[in-house]
């Protein structure tokens, strides 16, 4: 069934598909729609649970709450929102926690700017103190707002480890036809806690060395099965461009004009920032004379990945178009990509 | 030790506990654990706890507990039973985590009357850090952050939480203070609560406890202590609203 329906919307509709139960949350721009057709479906459902919490804070830790339960529970944010939320996000990292946090980035501290973003990258992949065990795709579009989250919650409980689904404002608020596919499984959810003391305390280092080695190890094993990447273009391109989210469907459109026969670039976008698509991207990157890195961020992205890069031996120039909190329009990709020699 | 005067629902294999000798934790603890057991819950109870001393019942009880963040068990604890109504979710916490770095989420719990039972254990000071003063740190009162006292002016008198909860939970709440100096009348506040909690409303139970660690006290000096702090903070139902 198709939709016309914005990012936010479509988040929503891809909870409610993935059997999502509870929803708690803070209004903030530009996610606040996640919150508000929540909880008016939550009016109209009983079976619904919903909660307009004191801060984004108690959102995160009340989500934790009710995914103990092993009901699957969700909570949208942005900005200083998801600084907010990353104490719970890191209890949920250690516990194994299948939560779900949708972040529609915004620029800046506080009100700094609040239509768009890619500058929660790092929040999302790395906020938290721990060793970032979390899942995290990066959707470009108001169908991926809902695609995504369909696969975070399947990802979620199926791996344990808390997934974040990272669009933006202008995927947010922008309306669109969506396709609300079902999905084939949802995955089943159970009590995490019946018969357990749980704990995120430990009395010494061996003891929680032990333990956070074992969840290392797990979401290493997992990796394989969770990240993944998407290309378009010829792979014996001599150039390659790599972008994430929004920004990857611009320079897509931007391609289309620039390099209609298809011959010059290859376009790569990690679809999971986390666990990071390394072994597609060192593939893509083999024998490239150039890599571009498109983004709004001073280089999250390329941080991200710059030592994959170094690792795989690639020699290629790297040339950086780096614009922190701001936008990307066709026009501006193809004057980089002319001017960038 | 002779775990027949201990409460049924103890985890025997984490005894003995890791509480100070002297500790209120573990008189409270045994009197919420006899509680249970009377009321026969224990299937239904889950038990959250803050970080602080508290953080040491984790696996002090054999029903479900969790071991939260600091001043975030109330919010996990509202995660819990919105999720389950049919479970009693426990909140168990400091004077820090809730007096301090949780106050707001206990505030909203109260007004917003989430039914949870929230048991929050005075002591005056911050002790899993080494004694550190606290909102509720007595003005003079020596501790490792105001080492020549307290001082009210700039760092507040005391603060009384059952006095700032009473203002704006519902009527139908449950709020409390008792002492460790008085066990049977911890296990009448906490029966109340669970029936608070029941009847799906908050209650909150502040009790009154003791540190002879941080406070530097024997047992006789202890309860004196403990008597100066009854005085401060009145031993009492709280009536709500006018």
């Amino acid at each position: 069934m198709k939709k016309f329906i914005s990012g936010n919307d479509a988040a929503v509709q891809g909870a409610l598909a993935s059997g999502a139960q509870a929803m708690y949350g803070y209004p903030i721009t530009p996610s606040t729609e996640i919150l508000q057709i929540w909880s008016e479906e939550a009016d109209k459902n009983d079976r619904l649970i919903f909660l307009q919490t004191e801060d984004e804070t108690t959102a995160g830790f009340a989500v934790n709450g009710s995914v103990l339960m092993g009901v699957k529970a969700f909570t949208a944010t942005s900005g200083p929102g998801t600084v907010l939320m990353q104490d719970g996000l890191s209890m949920a990292e250690n516990l194994r926690l299948p939560t779900v946090t949708i972040v529609m980035q915004r620029g800046g501290p506080s009100t700094g700017q609040v239509n768009y973003s890619q500058q929660e990258l790092n929040l999302a992949v790395f906020g938290g103190n721990g060793e970032g065990l979390r899942i995290v795709y990066s959707a470009g579009t108001p169908q991926e707002m809902y695609d995504f989250t369909l696969e975070a919650f399947d990802s979620a409980w199926r791996y344990k480890f808390p997934t974040l689904v990272l669009g933006d404002g202008y995927i947010g608020k922008q309306k669109t036809e969506v396709e609300l596919k079902h999905p084939l499984n949802p995955y089943q959810n159970s009590s995490l806690l019946a018969g357990k003391n749980l704990r995120n305390c430990y009395s010494s280092e061996e003891q929680f060395y032990e333990y956070l080695s074992k969840n290392i190890l797990d979401f290493e094993e997992k990796s394989s099965l969770i990240a993944r990447s998407e290309s378009i273009g010829p792979k014996n391109a001599p150039e390659l461009i790599v972008a994430h989210g929004s920004v990857f469907f611009v320079i897509r459109e931007a391609l289309k004009v620039i390099d209609p026969k298809s011959k010059k670039y290859q376009l790569f976008r990690p679809v999971t920032l986390r666990p990071f698509p390394k072994q597609d991207l060192k593939v893509a990157a083999r024998g490239k004379k150039k890599i571009w890195f498109f983004e709004s961020s001073y280089g999250q992205l390329y941080h991200l990945v710059s030592a994959e890069l170094d690792a795989a031996s690639v020699s290629a120039k790297i040339i950086k178009v780096f614009k922190p909190a701001y936008r990307f329009l066709p026009e501006d990709i193809a004057d980089s990509l002319k001017g960038g020699k | 030790m002779n775990y027949k005067t201990m409460p049924k629902c103890y985890k025997n294999s984490s005894k003995p506990h890791f509480f100070c000798p002297g500790c209120g934790h573990a008189m409270i603890l045994k009197q919420l654990g006899s509680t249970i057991d009377e009321l026969k819950i224990s299937a239904e109870v889950v038990f959250g706890i803050d970080i602080g001393c508290s953080l040491l019942a984790w696996d002090f009880f054999d029903f479900d507990t969790i071991q939260t963040h600091h001043g975030r068990v109330i919010p996990v604890m509202i995660g819990v039973k919105k999720a389950n109504p049919k479970k009693v979710a426990v909140a168990y916490m400091g004077d820090g985590g809730g007096y301090a770095i949780g106050l707001q989420s206990l505030i909203h719990a109260a007004y917003r009357d989430d039914p949870v039972v929230a048991i929050l254990v005075n002591n005056t000071n911050y002790a899993m850090t080494g004694g550190q003063m606290a909102p509720t740190t007595f003005p003079g009162e020596i501790t490792t952050t105001s080492s020549s006292g307290k001082k009210s002016s700039g760092f507040g008198n005391y603060l009384d939480g059952l006095k700032l909860l009473s203002s704006v939970a519902d009527q139908s709440a449950y709020l409390e203070r008792v002492s460790v100096s008085n066990p049977r009348q911890i296990v009448s506040a906490f029966k109340k609560a669970f029936e608070t909690s029941d009847k799906n409303h908050f209650s909150f139970i502040e009790i009154l406890s003791i540190c002879p660690t941080n406070w530097k006290t024997d047992a006789a000096d202890s309860f004196e202590f403990l008597k100066n702090m009854e005085d401060k903070f009145p031993v009492q139902k709280y009536p709500l609203g006018e």
